[in-house]
């Protein structure tokens, strides 16, 4: 399949295509730990790179099937959020990033010591296993589980932690299960967005999932606007595709990126689609079409 | 060997409580984690590193050349890229909009000055005395008496003059404050400017005492400092001083007794401990919460 699409395709498309894939499922992660539950994260991409290195290192050095490590990778990810999103029960808001940033960073460093890592030099040599219809074919598995999670009753009481816990508690919601899960889901996702990665990109580092990873991460979650899933989708592709797009200014791209963040954030605060739900949209269709409805009988 | 350890830790932790202090009292006024305040430290650095090396000035000049030019820098980045997200977005938009600038202004010094390493001249000869089992240089001293008198001005200005009285009045309630006939918009922005102020002082510290001033200086000082801030509470003066220079204290430490490839990671591994067990930071408040 995939080469069947490199025939007709540009390569340098397919590639920007995959890596909006990736994106997509990592900011997706995200969005469910900081756009709809409200737990502000900035440590995504370390989950990632639990699971880009341990789906790396099973799959070049035990010799695990590609989807085996692929899940191992994801599961040791989700792991580990569900054991950092045990202290996020006592603390909120900006203490919370402070950890996740922490967390990322000791995270970071572990693999920059890291033997079969290859420490600072990396990993390199992963097996391309990666197609573009698997990473699509993820995508939209999770989308499709994304929106159903979030119009299920779990899913409305994870929008009810993030717009005021005290009364999502009192109304009997048990926040706490429920901010561990949804660290726990976001970071399983991020592993598997990471092994993808891993398994796309045939060489990793640990520079590549700093500070600035996470940051991009969460840049797509808010850009596109927070707790929306079409929102954290555009968010991706845009995000993905706007360094592309500013290659034109060469050397001048990041002073680009950081000014159309300003700027953007300036005039759309809220994120491009803020609070954008399909269900939301699809209401307001219907709503408009009972309004119409009256004028049109008389 | 200890106390020599300790002096590096609290000359280092001195320079973090210094930047801290800037993340703390924005903090404690708009809630905003201002993510561009370490990269005002490292236009400071570089500022203080232009006015040595373009014009010959000493120390002092160099210094106080830095905190008047990050003093307008801070308030600009404010009143562009802040002031017109406020009231109206979410806080998330707003350290959204610090990231940006973070990545705008590491650029254009990437751009200005390309990514190399720069080193300060010898501004200053360095002497190094000795107390008991102690070597202390006349850079440290210097760094410790600026940084102290920094601190002791700031304490005296919030706590005893109109404008402090002022910026505490915002910090417990903006809306009311307001009421009250203070000017808002100006004291963000007196406090944006005090505390690029203190990160230029600490950045000119930092690039002399190590010797390197880099465009990239500012990610990992402002993470740290941002770490300080937290440790010791954030939004409390007195509690970014400890928490910077107990987190310098325990990283020197932390180098010369465990591991010195895993410096990052001690400092942050600190950070979470004390938060799990304090969640409040060293000496934050306790909020309860109104229901």
């Amino acid at each position: 399949m995939d080469a069947l699409l490199m025939q007709y395709f540009d390569p340098y498309y397919l590639r920007i295509l995959m890596l909006i894939g990736i994106n997509v499922i990592l900011a997706l992660g995200l969005n469910l730990i900081t756009g709809v539950t409200g737990q502000l994260s900035m440590g995504h991409a370390g989950f990632m790179s639990l699971g880009a290195y341990t789906s790396a290192i099973l799959s070049m050095q035990v010799g695990c099937p590609f989807y085996l490590s692929l899940l191992a990778g994801a599961l040791v990810a989700g792991l580990f959020g569900f054991i950092i999103g045990i202290p996020t029960l006592r603390l909120e808001g900006d203490y919370l990033a402070m950890v996740t940033i922490g967390f990322a960073e000791i995270i970071r460093v572990f693999f920059l010591n890291f033997e079969p890592g290859g420490k600072a030099v990396g990993l390199s040599g992963i097996p391309q296993n990666t197609s573009f219809v698997l990473v699509w074919g993820i995508v939209i598995i999770i989308l499709i589980l994304n929106t159903k999670l979030l119009k299920s009753r779990t899913g409305r009481a994870l929008y009810a932690i993030r717009e005021n816990e005290i009364a999502a508690e009192s109304s009997g919601i048990n926040t706490t299960l429920l901010k561990v899960f949804a660290f726990t889901a976001g970071s399983f996702l991020a592993g598997l967005g990471g092994g993808l990665y891993a398994h796309y990109m045939y060489f990793i580092r640990p520079q590549d999932f700093g500070f600035m990873k996470s940051i991009e991460l969460l840049n797509m979650v808010v850009l596109g606007g927070m707790g929306s899933i079409p929102g954290t989708f555009i968010g991706a592709v845009i995000l993905t595709l706007l360094p592309e797009m500013l290659r034109v200014v060469a050397e001048y791209r990041l002073l680009f990126y950081g000014a159309l963040l300003v700027i953007l954030m300036i005039f759309r605060p809220n994120g491009l689609l803020g609070d954008v739900r399909v269900y939301d949209i699809k209401r307001k269709l219907q709503r408009k079409k009972v309004g119409a409805w009256p004028s049109s009988s008389n | 060997m200890i106390w020599q350890q300790l002096l590096n830790g609290l000359t280092l932790g001195s320079t973090y409580a210094l930047i801290a202090l800037g993340y703390t009292m924005v903090y404690g006024i708009i809630q905003l984690i201002n993510f561009a305040h370490g990269e005002i430290y490292m236009v400071g650095a570089f500022v203080g590193l232009f006015l040595v090396i373009e014009t010959g000035a000493n120390i002092g000049v160099a210094l106080l050349g830095a905190m008047a030019f990050c003093m307008v820098l801070g308030m600009l980045v404010e009143i562009i890229a802040y002031r017109p997200l406020r009231g109206k977005s979410s806080r998330l938009s707003a350290i959204i909009s610090a990231i940006g600038v973070s990545i705008f202004l590491s650029t254009l010094m990437v751009l200005i000055a390309q990514t190399n390493t720069r080193r300060y001249p010898e501004v200053i000869n360095i002497v190094t005395y000795e107390i008991g089992p102690v070597h202390v240089s006349s850079l440290q001293i210097i760094i410790l008496l600026v940084a102290a008198l920094l601190m002791v001005g700031l304490q005296i200005m919030v706590q005893k003059t109109r404008v402090g009285k002022a910026m505490r009045a915002c910090s417990q309630d903006l809306a009311a404050s307001y009421l009250m006939g203070i000017n808002v918009n100006r004291i963000i922005s007196f406090t944006f400017a005090i505390g690029s102020a203190l990160a230029a002082a600490g950045g000119v510290m930092v690039g002399i005492y190590y010797n390197a001033v880099w465009p990239y200086m500012g990610t990992m000082a402002g993470l740290k400092a941002f770490a300080a801030a937290v440790l010791g509470g954030i939004g409390s003066i007195p509690g970014a001083m400890i928490g910077g220079i107990t987190l310098g204290i325990l990283e020197i430490l932390g180098v010369a007794y465990l591991s010195s490839s895993y410096k990052d990671a001690i400092a942050f591994g600190i950070l979470i401990l004390v938060l799990i067990i304090r969640p409040q930071g060293l000496l934050g408040k306790e909020i309860s919460k109104k229901v």
